[in-house]
């Protein structure tokens, strides 16, 4: 523990508003969506329905501000994808982080995202959320769908077959999300990080 | 990609702003129409007119028809305009299929037809002397106005006497002990009022013989509701009576089976207006009555009742969910006919009649339903190897038309000629030597019963599984006893056996569940191992950091 730690400001103040509130809408989406869908029974159907639906605004309102502060902010390049070193993270999460070998990846204000990471996100932002969203507002105004004619060329089991398939995969993209926070050179340190703001590098 | 950002940002900034309002069009009511609060509409009615008064009526009155020429003096289309109702023809004509139902015409599923009984069926039937095919359905005099329009309550009408009041004092029932006086016609006729609750539920409220009897969601604790029973007939609170929502007009009363307006579209109506369904529960509270959307959505696959009436016969009264005629004849140990009630006092056999099943708050069975039922008519031919349908609800899931309606489906077991393969009409009421209640022999019952219907019969009967269809429409609960959304919505839910809608809850694609869950656990598990050979690493290395 010799290093000098270096910290530095990774996450500007709306970008860690923005995580957490995601985080927690998202989480209770997939509790509310998967109760709604007749996995379990939790909160009730009637109050299932009625939070994933103030959520889905929640979430849609808070994503609008999003888009606009990323590209305000030019933070949207964080999620240019790049195959550069993806080899080499791949090579680390498969065998170094079992034998100690460094981290390949150096985080900086200007790429805070690994090379993986990169690539999930875009996954993320351009799959997964694409196939919830479209789905969900179909869902939302299923009620408007005859006076727009939709009833004629959609079923609502095709958009809720759609919805949970995007919904899985959120689930499993969480799951693993929630894992690789525990992989820094702390179990908790990616966590703190994205509390406080500041990285510490070394 | 600059010039694209430059075409992208303003985009989504105008997006964002269109999106965040739109978050405020799902809660917020759209113009919801409830019903008016009509307690402060409808006043106790005050007739311009006090019958009492009038010269006509002030005589002694032997005869119901002596009243009904009295009534004609003033009302002179009444009569007319009677005889042109099912409460006089017991016939009906399908207006979608053509197909002429009613009681004279159908076979029930309780006391089976009124052909070659009239003398006892027609004590519900809004006229005098009604006791065979030759009845004149012509003769004005012969419309009784009194069991509708009586407000002392004193004037009853009893099987045996073909629709006529009670004129002499009798025994009733029969060897019971208990006496029913006649009523004073004259003091009858002077009480004339508007249909009142008890003047329909005179015949309505006792439809098989019994309280409760038939519907299941019509009887005599109507008189008297609480809330619980029925929100609108609540005696404390609106206080419907039954023609406040059977608005009528030259005596013609809108809302019935035979007819159902199984899926009302559009707003409250205006009361007054010319209306095809004034007694549709959209005629006040329009077709989208809930402040939230999503609500109101439903009421494009399901009828109001279906939600609003969670259970049928919600109270000790009960409703009779099966009739079985097979058991007719058999006597008591001692040889003679034997009658026998269950704990809560009501029939449950008879040796005249056969075994009744009754139950009280009972769930509903759902259909889909457009309104239209079709009906075994007398001499239509069955399959006994199945159990027949006196009556089968139209309706499917695509039809713009069709909701998902409450049913009682009352089961039963008919005689039915064994050759000519239809139910058999039987001679059931009377004291002459070929009626089943008097002489306990189906074949006399059966053979004088299908010379009065004018239908060869084979000499062969047996008995037949029989299933009738009620939709179910009165005693609509208080909203907060309305079903709640999970009693559909759930794996095992209401709805289970209802076809042709994507439930969320009910319904999900197996192999989705299928992939998704392997998908999870198999992450779970990666993460797990991975996590696992992480610790066990890091210790051999001894504590690191
Ligand atoms: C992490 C995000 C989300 C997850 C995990 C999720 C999950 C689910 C699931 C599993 C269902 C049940 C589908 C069914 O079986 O029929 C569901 C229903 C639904 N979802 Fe989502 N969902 C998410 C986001 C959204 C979004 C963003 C919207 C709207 C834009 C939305 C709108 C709906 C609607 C309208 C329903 C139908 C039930 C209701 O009205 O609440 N969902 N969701």
């Amino acid at each position: 523990m010799n290093t000098v730690n270096r910290r530095i400001y990774l996450y500007s103040r709306y970008e860690r508003f923005w995580h957490w509130s995601q985080a927690l809408l998202v989480i209770l989406m997939m509790i509310t969506g998967f109760e709604v869908h007749g996995s379990y029974k939790l909160l009730g159907f009637g109050n299932a329905v009625n939070l994933h639906t103030v959520s889905a605004w929640l979430l849609l309102t808070l994503w609008a501000f999003t888009i606009f502060w990323q590209f305000t902010t030019d933070e949207w390049r964080q999620y240019i994808p790049s195959l550069k070193k993806v080899d080499a993270m791949v090579r680390y999460y498969a065998f170094g982080i079992f034998r100690n070998a460094p981290n390949p990846f150096h985080k900086t204000a200007a790429k805070k995202h690994n090379p993986l990471q990169r690539l999930a996100y875009l996954a993320l932002l351009s799959m997964v959320s694409p196939v919830i969203w479209g789905s969900g507002l179909f869902y939302l105004f299923y009620s408007s769908w005859k006076g727009l004619g939709v009833d004629a060329w959609l079923s609502l089991e095709a958009v809720a077959f759609v919805h949970t398939a995007g919904a899985f995969m959120m689930l499993v993209f969480f799951i693993a999300h929630v894992y690789l926070t525990t992989t820094g050179h702390t179990p908790t340190a990616h966590i703190k990080t994205m509390v406080t703001g500041w990285e510490e590098v070394d | 990609m600059l010039s694209r950002l430059k075409f992208i940002l303003p985009l989504m900034a105008a997006g964002a702003l269109l999106a965040a309002p739109t978050a405020f069009a799902v809660p917020a009511a759209p113009a919801a129409a409830t019903a008016p609060q009509l307690e402060t509409i409808i006043k106790p009615k005050a007739s311009t007119a006090d019958h009492s008064k009038f010269k006509e009526l002030n005589r002694n009155f032997r005869t119901g028809p002596q009243v009904t020429e009295a009534c004609l003096i003033c009302h002179t289309e009444a009569a007319k305009q009677v005889q042109h109702t099912k409460h006089w023809t017991w016939e009906s004509t399908d207006p979608k299929t053509g197909q002429v139902r009613g009681k004279k015409n159908i076979i029930n599923n309780y006391c089976t037809s009124p052909v070659s009984n009239e003398k006892d069926c027609m004590a519900c039937h809004a006229g005098y002397g009604w006791k065979d095919d030759n009845f004149d359905f012509k003769v004005e005099k012969n419309v009784d106005c009194l069991i509708c329009h009586d407000q002392t309550g004193t004037y009853r009408k009893l099987p045996g006497d073909a629709g006529h009041p009670v004129y002499k004092r009798v025994e009733f029932p029969k060897g019971s002990g208990k006496f029913v006086e006649p009523a004073d016609l004259k003091k009858v006729a002077q009480s004339i009022g508007m249909p009142s609750r008890s003047n329909c539920g005179s015949c309505h409220f006792f439809g098989a013989g019994g309280n409760g009897a038939k519907h299941g969601d019509l009887d005599a604790s109507l008189q008297h509701p609480g809330k619980y029973l029925d929100v609108h007939m609540d005696e404390k609170g609106l206080n419907f009576t039954c023609t406040t929502c059977h608005a009528t007009s030259s005596h013609e009363v809108s809302g019935s089976r035979y007819n159902v307006a199984a899926a009302v579209k559009g707003p409250a109506h205006i009361r007054g207006k010319q209306d095809e369904s004034p007694a549709a529960c959209q005629s006040c509270h329009s077709d989208k009555p809930h402040h939230e959307a999503m609500l109101n959505q439903h009421t494009e696959k399901l009828a109001c009742q279906t939600c609003h009436i969670p259970e049928y016969a919600r109270n000790e009264v009960g409703t009779e969910a099966s009739w079985d005629w097979s058991q007719a004849t058999i006597m008591g140990p001692d040889g003679k006919p034997m009658v026998s009630k269950d704990s809560a006092g009501r029939r449950k056999f008879d040796s005249k009649k056969g075994t009744w099943v009754w139950d009280s708050y009972v769930i509903p069975e759902y259909r889909w339903y457009n309104g239209v039922s079709t009906y075994k008519v007398i001499g239509d031919k069955i399959d006994p190897s199945k159990t027949v349908q006196i009556n089968e609800v139209g309706g499917s899931p695509n039809d713009p038309d069709s909701r998902i309606w409450p049913t009682k489906v009352h089961r039963g077991k008919q005689p039915y000629d064994k050759v000519n393969n239809y139910l058999t009409v039987q001679h059931t009421a009377g004291e002459d030597h070929t009626a089943l209640w008097h002489n306990f022999d189906w074949q006399k019952a059966i053979g004088a019963g299908m010379k009065a219907a004018k239908l060869p019969y084979s000499g062969e009967y047996g008995f037949v599984d029989t299933e009738m269809t009620w939709p179910i429409t009165h005693m609509v609960a208080p909203k907060h006893d309305a079903l709640s959304c999970e009693q559909c919505h759930s794996k095992q839910g209401r709805l289970q056996g209802i076809a042709g809608v994507y439930l969320p809850s009910r319904d999900s694609n197996r192999w989705l569940d299928m992939a998704g869950w392997t998908l999870v656990l198999l992450s779970l598990i990666g993460v797990l191992i991975h996590g696992g050979l992480r610790i066990y690493t890091g210790k051999n290395k001894g504590q690191h950091k």
